[in-house]
């Protein structure tokens, strides 16, 4: 099915939003971008390495996996990848992305299947001169029980595109780990249609990088689908990370639940999140809450949080957002100092609480130990000098 | 052995107009193994008074001087003061998401005692206070004070008192807002530390109630951020029959 077919399925047209320009793959239908427009705002352009002019390039990112039984991984050509019916492009490094990519890695979980371990996708770079252009799609079969991991490290200059087809009834937990070197450029469009009665849940880890950008974009295939959308990340000094979301509820009875805490530190840190939610006047009873945490730890870090919610239809169940940028609490640096904590403990025990609560939810526990150990050699460089 | 000593103790707050002076000369001494009731109606500055003592960035010392055994407390940073032996039973203690009771506990008692406590006797020392708090075993996977009631937050900040051991407990209000079963539970705590050797109390409170199951040395009636007077036990049933009225009127 493609999307157009999906929609009059689904019985909606286009909708006038303002959130959120028309999806599609022809890359001149995507303006370049000037800075100015809303979707780039807050990007800084220049630092995207020449990515915005497209210029191709067979430069792959190396590539491990660990395939659990009931998995396969072969590659397919972009017409076939298109003709899934997933949501096109929303921009024009998405478009480009598909346009150079030449082709796509398709990762299939076979209908039913209930995986007994995670697949993991392990992807690094060689060098920032390299300009990558990726197309991935993971298809989840209806039914099917899975955790997939997307690993990047190592340095690059790094576009793709990935869709995420989560078949009726599935269960997927997909976890992306940005843990790329101070160098690296990273954009990514990531958009995925969450099946009927399908739940999806979406970890994105932003550690490292100097510009990393992704815009993650849901929609249902049908009623009853549940996405829940969580994010951390921990900016240093001159680091862009910027995580964009688009959550449109095209069906009744979906539900969708966004939670991202973020941290900074350092000089000219910049982290940027965008929450766009969209109810459409067919999505009765649905139920949204989106949230932005972020925690300023040191001068000279901006984060920009936004969250806009666009409802069409006065019968939802539930929506609402809430988004705060904010330094320490005094009260609780207080409380844990007059128990003889010291400051530098406090903070550290504060900021590990902070993104705690997040980690824990994944349930893959090696990754999760690995995850607060990442924060921990984050802390270090600011907050627990004056430990060492 | 451990000597609280306030002496003259001025303290003020910024607030909108300006700075506004709320403890205006409190002079007060508890001496080794004592404990000490502060009675005063809302208002009075009985917070400002433990704030002030553990350190609270939002309270400045204009004068006076506080001593424990001797030792400058009003030099020392917040976390230092625990570590020299003042604990403070907040009236509203503060959530800390995302830490457990037991991770905060073992890192507290980490840094008062210098070292990490011995896993094995710690755990059923944890254990222990936990049961004789009447807070179940689940607790210590819990964040800290989020979402507990009130009854629980009061019971954690005492089952703190018994694991930490410090020399001297300020308590602000631990009764406040206990039923009659959990006054009992926190006030057994409480007596269970003052059984110990020469510990100190000093035990903040609006209502006599407490005072039936905590038995004070002595009782101060604190008024507008003053001692308006000082007694022993029996200072807590005449203000119990006749209010804070008569200080209130000569204030
Ligand atoms: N940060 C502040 N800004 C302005 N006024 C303050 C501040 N903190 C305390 N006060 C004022 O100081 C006075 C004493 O407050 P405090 O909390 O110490 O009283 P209390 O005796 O503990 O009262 P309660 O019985 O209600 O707990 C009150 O009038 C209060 O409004
Ligand atoms: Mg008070």
């Amino acid at each position: 099915m493609t999307a157009a077919v999906l929609n009059d399925a689904l019985e909606q047209g286009h909708v006038e939003s303002h959130l959120h320009p028309e999806p599609t793959y022809d890359v001149d239908a995507h303006p370049v971008p000037s800075g100015r427009e809303e979707i780039w705002r807050f990007t800084p352009l220049k630092r995207l390495r020449g990515l915005l002019d497209g210029a191709p390039s067979d430069s792959h990112l190396d590539i491990k996996e660990e395939l659990p039984a009931g998995v396969t991984v072969t590659t397919i050509s972009t017409e076939e990848a298109k003709a899934l019916g997933v949501t096109p492009a929303f921009d024009r490094l998405g478009a480009l992305a598909v346009a150079n990519a030449g082709g796509a890695i398709l990762v299939d979980v076979a209908a039913e299947a209930d995986l007994d371990g995670p697949v993991r996708l392990l992807l690094s770079g060689a060098s920032v001169d390299d300009v990558v252009w990726g197309h991935l799609v993971l298809r989840v079969g209806a039914h099917s029980r899975a955790t997939i991991l997307v690993e990047h490290t190592g340095s690059t200059t790094f576009d793709a595109f990935t869709t995420v087809l989560v078949g009726d009834g599935a269960q997927l937990d997909l976890v992306h780990v940005n843990d790329w070197a101070d160098d690296a450029v990273h954009a990514e469009q990531i958009n995925i249609r969450v099946g009927r009665d399908a739940t999806l849940r979406q970890f994105e880890f932003t550690l490292g990088g100097d510009l990393v950008r992704t815009s993650t974009n849901v929609d249902y295939a049908g009623p009853g689908g549940s996405a829940e959308l969580f994010g951390l990340y921990f900016a240093d000094a001159g680091q862009h990370f910027e995580h964009r979301l688009f959550v449109d509820h095209n069906a009744p009875k979906t539900k969708s639940h966004v939670v991202y805490k973020g941290a900074l530190q350092g000089a000219k840190a910049h982290t940027v999140w965008i929450g766009n939610v969209l109810i459409r006047k067919v999505a009765e009873g649905i139920e949204t809450f989106e949230e932005n945490r972020n925690l300023v730890l040191t001068d000279g870090c901006h984060a920009d949080s936004v969250p806009n919610l666009e409802i069409e239809t006065g019968e939802i169940a539930g929506a609402g957002h809430a988004s705060a940028v904010g330094r320490f609490d005094d009260e609780q640096l207080f409380y844990l100092r007059s128990r003889g904590i010291s400051e530098p403990e406090a903070r550290r025990l504060v900021v590990h609480g902070f993104f705690n609560d997040l980690i824990r939810r994944v349930g893959v526990p090696e990754l999760e130990e690995k995850l607060l150990a990442t924060v921990e050699d984050e802390l270090a460089k600011n907050v627990l000098k004056e430990l060492v | 052995m451990s000597k609280l000593e306030i002496k003259d103790l001025r303290v003020q707050v910024q607030t909108e107009d300006g700075p506004k002076e709320i403890l205006k000369g409190v002079t007060l001494t508890i001496k080794d193994g004592e404990t000490h009731a502060i009675m005063g109606p809302n208002g009075s500055g009985k917070s400002t008074l433990a704030y002030s003592i553990a350190g609270h960035p939002r309270y400045e010392v204009t004068g006076g001087t506080v001593l424990l055994d001797g030792e400058d407390v009003l030099s020392m940073t917040v976390d230092e003061r625990a570590r020299a032996g003042l604990f403070l039973a907040m009236q509203y203690p503060v959530e800390v998401p995302g830490v457990s009771v037991a991770n905060f506990l073992r890192t507290a008692k980490t840094a008062i005692d210098g070292e990490a406590p011995k896993l094995r006797t710690w755990t059923k020392d944890v254990n222990a206070v936990m049961e004789r708090m009447n807070l179940d075993a689940t607790f210590s996977q819990r964040s800290v004070n989020e979402g507990f009631s009130g009854g629980e937050k009061k019971r954690h900040e005492i089952a703190q008192l018994d694991l930490l051991d410090p020399k001297v407990a300020v308590l602000d209000e631990t009764d406040s807002g206990l039923d009659i079963d959990a006054l009992k539970v926190v006030s057994d705590g409480v007596n269970r530390f003052r059984e110990r050797d020469g510990k100190g109390v000093l035990l903040i409170t609006h209502y006599t109630r407490i005072l039936r199951y905590i038995k004070p040395d002595y009782v101060h009636v604190f008024v507008d951020g003053r001692v308006a007077d000082e007694g022993g036990p029996e200072l807590a049933d005449e203000l119990e029959a006749n209010g804070y009225e008569k200080y209130l009127a000569t204030a």
